[in-house]
């Protein structure tokens, strides 16, 4: 068995004293793992750092075997931010959240493009925090769990959609949610009307506690409802640096 | 093929780095032939390493005494303390004979992948040898990867509000390094750092 595919690094572990296992978002194989000979040696480990996109090459006996991966790389995307505390913490918090949340060797090829702007955005987009919060509420839709932010739950108003249902993940809108606001989570509008408008940092926050209740709740269920720590990281962070 | 002794011995060697079973039972051949001059002097060596050497309670080297030589030297710069992730690195930089401030042993780094977080490290006594009034600088000396530059960053941060100047090592061109052959990402924190000439 054998492919070559494009794949983003999410993690390496060491195996043994040079090798590593190495984990892959790739295009069309979905997020897979392959042993690398020399994977955590002096000469690759700059290769098999989170975010950096590869050339993949993978080899096994058996589709079932963890195989051996033999990557070139394409695109160093984390050596630019290695001194940006917030867009280094962010790549972080991406590539440890899709290696957490997707099931293995499942391909889902949105969610690899979808990385792929993440990646671009945080080397030189300014709003790279509110691509980041789009891109975990995609990866919601991905695995099944999206939120319906169209209509209102409670009175099928389209209009002053600002809360979500924490149980139901839909819309609901300011006069149907007012009794019950304390429980409703808030709904930034970059997050409904898909990127015309420009948010502030409060309105980043309530994008990423929107995602993260939502990861938490469905994608990371099996993980104790905890997600990584690279991203609880990341969303402090974020918060200090925006003076909450 | 060889008595248990002997086989306990090759099976205890192969498990360090470097050495593998093949490996190994040549090192035990070679160390039994040179009883007098190899096998005793190590075994004297060992058992002193394994009853004195001990982590110093100060800067997290490892030594027989404590604190260790380095923290207990009279004539280094108080001034400064170079953070490292291990004692490995500690020595790397002992070699170069270019640093002659003190360390400070973190333990590891960061990774979110191996569980380990803030609390795993020696962050506390860091961020509490940094109070003392002597110390000026903290040199930042973590890995150029992802988990080394997050550490960085997360010290950066516990160090803030002490009013000590707070470096990292420069990240760029290695001597005798071949742009041709560079990754991009080197190459484009190198043109970032560049400096006048």
């Amino acid at each position: 068995m054998e492919w070559r595919d494009s794949g983003i690094v999410l993690a390496a572990r060491r195996h043994g004293e040079t090798s590593a296992v190495v984990s892959l978002l790739t295009e069309r194989h979905g997020r897979h793992a392959g042993l690398v000979r020399g994977g955590a040696g002096r000469r690759a480990r700059g290769v098999y750092q989170p975010g950096n996109e590869v050339a993949a090459h993978w080899r096994a006996r058996l589709v079932d075997h963890l195989g051996h991966f033999t990557c070139e790389l394409v695109r160093a995307r984390a050596g630019p931010l290695l001194d940006q505390p917030l867009p280094l913490a962010a790549l972080a918090a991406a590539c440890a959240v899709v290696e957490a949340a997707l099931p293995e060797r499942h391909p889902y090829p949105a969610l690899h493009a979808g990385l792929l702007g993440l990646l671009d955005a945080l080397a030189d987009d300014e709003r790279w925090p509110e691509t980041y919060a789009r891109w975990e509420l995609a990866l919601l839709g991905e695995l099944g769990f999206g939120l319906d932010l169209t209509v209102c739950a409670a009175s099928g108003a389209t209009e002053n959609l600002i809360y979500v249902s924490p149980r139901s993940g839909r819309a609901v809108s300011g006069e149907a949610g007012a009794r019950y606001r304390d429980r409703l989570l808030p709904l930034p509008p970059f997050v409904r009307d898909g990127g015309t408008a420009a948010a502030g940092s409060e309105e980043v926050a309530a994008g990423l506690k929107l995602t993260g209740w939502f990861l938490s709740r469905h994608v990371f269920a099996d993980h104790g409802g905890r997600a990584p720590a690279a991203r609880d990281r990341f969303v402090e962070r974020l918060g200090r640096a925006s003076g909450r | 093929m060889a008595g248990a002794a002997i086989e306990q011995l090759i099976a205890h060697l192969s498990k360090l780095p470097g050495l593998g079973p093949r490996s190994s039972r040549r090192a035990v051949l070679h160390l039994l032939k040179r009883r007098e001059t190899l096998l005793v002097p190590l075994l004297k060596a060992l058992t002193v390493a394994a009853e004195e050497v001990k982590a110093c309670g100060r800067c997290g080297n490892l030594d027989t005494v404590d604190p260790c030589a380095i923290c207990a030297d009279p004539e280094r710069d108080d001034t400064v303390i170079c953070v490292v992730e291990e004692v490995a690195d500690l020595w790397a930089l002992e070699r170069t004979h270019a640093f002659k401030g003190r360390y400070h042993v973190l333990g590891g780094i960061l990774s979110a992948l191996d569980g380990i977080g803030p609390e795993d490290l020696n962050i506390a006594g860091l961020v509490a040898r940094a109070r003392e009034p002597a110390v000026r600088e903290i040199i930042l000396a973590t890995s150029a990867t992802v988990d080394g530059q997050t550490t960085a960053h997360y010290l950066t941060d516990r160090l803030a509000g002490l009013e000590r100047i707070v470096s990292r090592l420069a990240h760029g061109v290695p001597i005798g390094g071949e742009l041709d052959y560079l990754d991009d990402g080197t190459l484009s924190t190198a043109l970032k750092a560049r400096r006048p000439f």
